[in-house]
């Protein structure tokens, strides 16, 4: 009680000086807070590389091109979890993007308002669900419904010899690249949603209420006059999602199957980077093992930095542009 | 008022530091597989001695380099570590209780127990070289069984176990090619199968599948009623898995002539014996500070554990094998 007191009536030279110390404090605090991050990032990349380097030493280039991971003979190649990463990722976004683009447009140009509020918010609270929960809801509720209904009469009316007999080839139990897919695209989807949605809130009235006011219908507004305005910044928002999905963990790692080779098929099983990791850190007693498991940990984080890299140079764009 | 403020936290930081010198704590790591036990064990310890003991399931690796490193009192592995580098390390090495692992499928119209396996068999199976239930080799074996015409799914465990240490070393004790193409290890590359993440992956992934088989830990097996198989022993009986049945296997087991008890309880001898057992370890320093501390622990739990071990589905040591760890590890202990 008493600090309101004196803040009350402040003498004024005191409180000149009193702001300069504060402004050159919090100067200070900020400066130190972006280059601690910095130099956490930068001592991460530096510890998984000490870390991965008797692997990367021993195996060189082959690391990444060859498919055998064999704890047993210590021979690590991470092609498989690369490529089940890659293409886990891609299947999710292709998956995800239209629903959370629909979801985005219909909050913006097309809800009732008194909806408007609720489905934001639970928008919002299901990009708050821990990946666990979703890799449990994955295993025990979504995978033998997935069998039932999707995997068996797929595998059941793809003709004999084409491709699509090629692509459906595996265990019909719910578990592989496109379950696992299906999952990551779940997950990321309601955070494409959202920072789709506050981007196109940033679209002044007058632009949108100008096209409206020359008769085009909802389509045309969101088609070419609200998406071009924020296009950069959603594929900002894209790679951001296909970022999580890359490094995302436990919801892959209960329902992808697990094995090191290449993916042959939708329904074979696969393994992704982080998969790996997780799946193998604990128990890794040699240190081959262990370095080739930091080792992967190097490569993801090369594949996410590329990722957000694009991302920030694409919203770097729209931030000129606004 | 922030004065004020400062003058609490402080006070409370002091009696926070106070309080914690005062409560004597035991701290281990290591091992998923006995951390339920351990967890029991050290509730009743607590009650008993006022003693705390933290345990963190890191797994058998995480545990070996924590105690390595020193930053726990003792480290708890599923795979216990050879003679040479317990001398390296100058660790005393002991077992607790005992675990083992379980075959279990999902085949229309049978039930528990009702297939009988070897171990040739299993490792044929997943090596992939038996493809279907009714294979000949598999109805010599199980006369009168109606083994079905479906393919064999074979789901195993993905992440890095002890189960599946103990589990690949089975088979590859059982078939040479076995041990030739594939070996025995914490991981290992499958031939083929699909992997779940724990025995409630594989668990899943087994009841999800027709035609499946997986392996999991006794106890998972036991606590969730799964559909577990025969296998046959070394004195070539075809046995269940039960806590007796495990028991045997850990009294017929030749622990005096096993330096740093490092004995797998692999195919071990004895009529009613379960062929796929083991027992989880725990390392310590043999000149620590708090060693004496440590053992206290484990005195206490052989003395007044068992019950709990059994309540959790593990099988405690025989009691000639804890009077040999008393008198030939504990005594290493300075």
């Amino acid at each position: 009680m008493s600090d309101a007191s004196i803040s009350h009536a402040p003498p004024p030279r005191r409180t000149v000086a009193r702001g300069a110390l504060l402004s050159t404090l919090f100067e200070g605090l900020c400066f130190s807070a972006a280059t601690a991050l910095l130099a956490a990032l930068s001592g991460l990349l530096i510890a998984l590389f000490i870390g991965g380097w008797p692997a990367i030493k021993k195996f060189g280039f082959s690391f990444i091109t060859t498919v055998t991971w064999n704890p047993v003979t210590e021979v690590y190649g991470a092609a498989g979890p690369i490529v089940g990463t890659l293409i886990t990722s891609g299947l999710a976004l292709l998956m995800a993007l239209p629903v959370a683009a629909g979801v985005a447009f219909f909050l913006t140009e097309l809800c009732p308002a008194p909806l408007r509020r609720p489905i934001g918010t639970a928008v919002e609270l299901l990009a708050g669900i821990p990946s666990i929960v979703y890799g449990m809801w994955g295993l025990f509720i979504f995978a033998p419904l997935f069998a039932k209904w999707v995997e068996r009469p797929l595998m059941a009316a793809a003709p004999p010899g084409s491709i699509w007999e090629t692509l459906t080839l595996g265990i019909p139990n719910g578990s592989g690249i496109l379950a696992a897919s299906i999952i990551l695209a779940i997950m990321i989807l309601p955070f494409m949603a959202a920072t789709l949605r506050d981007l196109l809130m940033t679209v002044p009235p007058a632009v949108r209420e100008s096209a409206y006011g020359l008769g085009s219908t909802t389509s045309e507004v969101v088609m070419k006059v609200t998406l071009p305005y924020v296009r950069r910044g959603a594929i900002g928002a894209v790679m951001l999602g296909l970022g999580r999905a890359l490094g995302e963990t436990m919801a892959v790692t209960f329902i992808i199957g697990n094995s090191h080779d290449f993916p042959t098929s939708l329904f074979a099983s696969g393994s992704t980077i982080a998969s790996t990791i997780a799946n193998e850190f604990t128990e890794a007693t040699s240190d081959v093992h262990l370095a080739a498991l930091i080792a992967l940990g190097l490569v993801l984080f090369v594949i996410t930095f590329a990722v957000l890299a694009l991302a920030r140079l694409l919203l770097g764009h729209q931030g000129d542009k606004a | 008022m922030l004065k004020t403020l400062g003058v609490a936290l402080g006070a409370a930081l002091l009696a926070g530091v106070g309080t914690l010198a005062q409560a004597a704590s035991i701290s281990g790591a290591g091992a998923t597989f006995p951390a339920p036990v351990y967890a029991k064990w050290a509730e009743g310890y607590k009650a008993a001695t006022g003693t705390n003991l933290n345990y963190q399931s890191i797994g058998s690796g995480g545990g070996i380099r924590q105690i390595t490193a020193n930053t726990v009192d003792f480290g708890a592995t599923d795979k216990p570590l050879k003679p040479d580098d317990l001398a390296a390390n100058n660790f005393v090495q002991f077992p607790t209780v005992i675990g083992g692992v379980v075959p279990v499928v999902n085949l229309p119209g049978i039930k528990a127990g009702q297939i009988k396996l070897t171990g040739a068999q299993i490792a044929d199976i997943y090596r992939g070289v038996i493809k279907k239930w009714n294979d000949p080799l598999l109805v010599k074996t199980n006369p009168g069984v109606p083994l079905p015409n479906l393919p064999i799914t074979v789901v195993h465990r993905s992440d890095g176990s002890g189960t599946t240490f103990i589990f690949t070393t089975f088979l590859a004790s059982k078939a040479p090619r076995w041990a030739s193409q594939v070996g025995a290890n914490d991981a290992v590359a499958w031939p083929v199968g699909l992997g779940g993440k724990g025995n409630e992956g594989v668990a899943a992934f087994v009841k999800q599948t027709e035609g499946s088989i997986g392996y999991v830990e006794y106890a998972y097996a036991a606590t969730n009623n799964l559909i577990y198989t025969q296998v046959q022993n070394k004195a070539g009986q075809f046995v269940s898995p039960t806590a007796s049945a495990f028991a045997a296997a850990a009294s017929g087991a030749k622990w005096q002539s096993a330096p740093g008890f490092y004995l797998l309880l692999i195919d071990q001898p004895g009529a009613a014996s379960w062929p796929i057992s083991g027992a989880t370890f725990i390392l310590l320093h043999k000149d620590q500070k708090n060693g004496k501390d440590v053992l206290k622990f484990f005195e206490w739990a052989y003395k007044n554990g068992d019950a709990a071990a059994s309540s959790l589905s593990y099988v405690p040591l025989p009691a000639a094998v804890k009077d040999l760890i008393r008198k030939t590890a504990w005594s290493q202990v300075k």
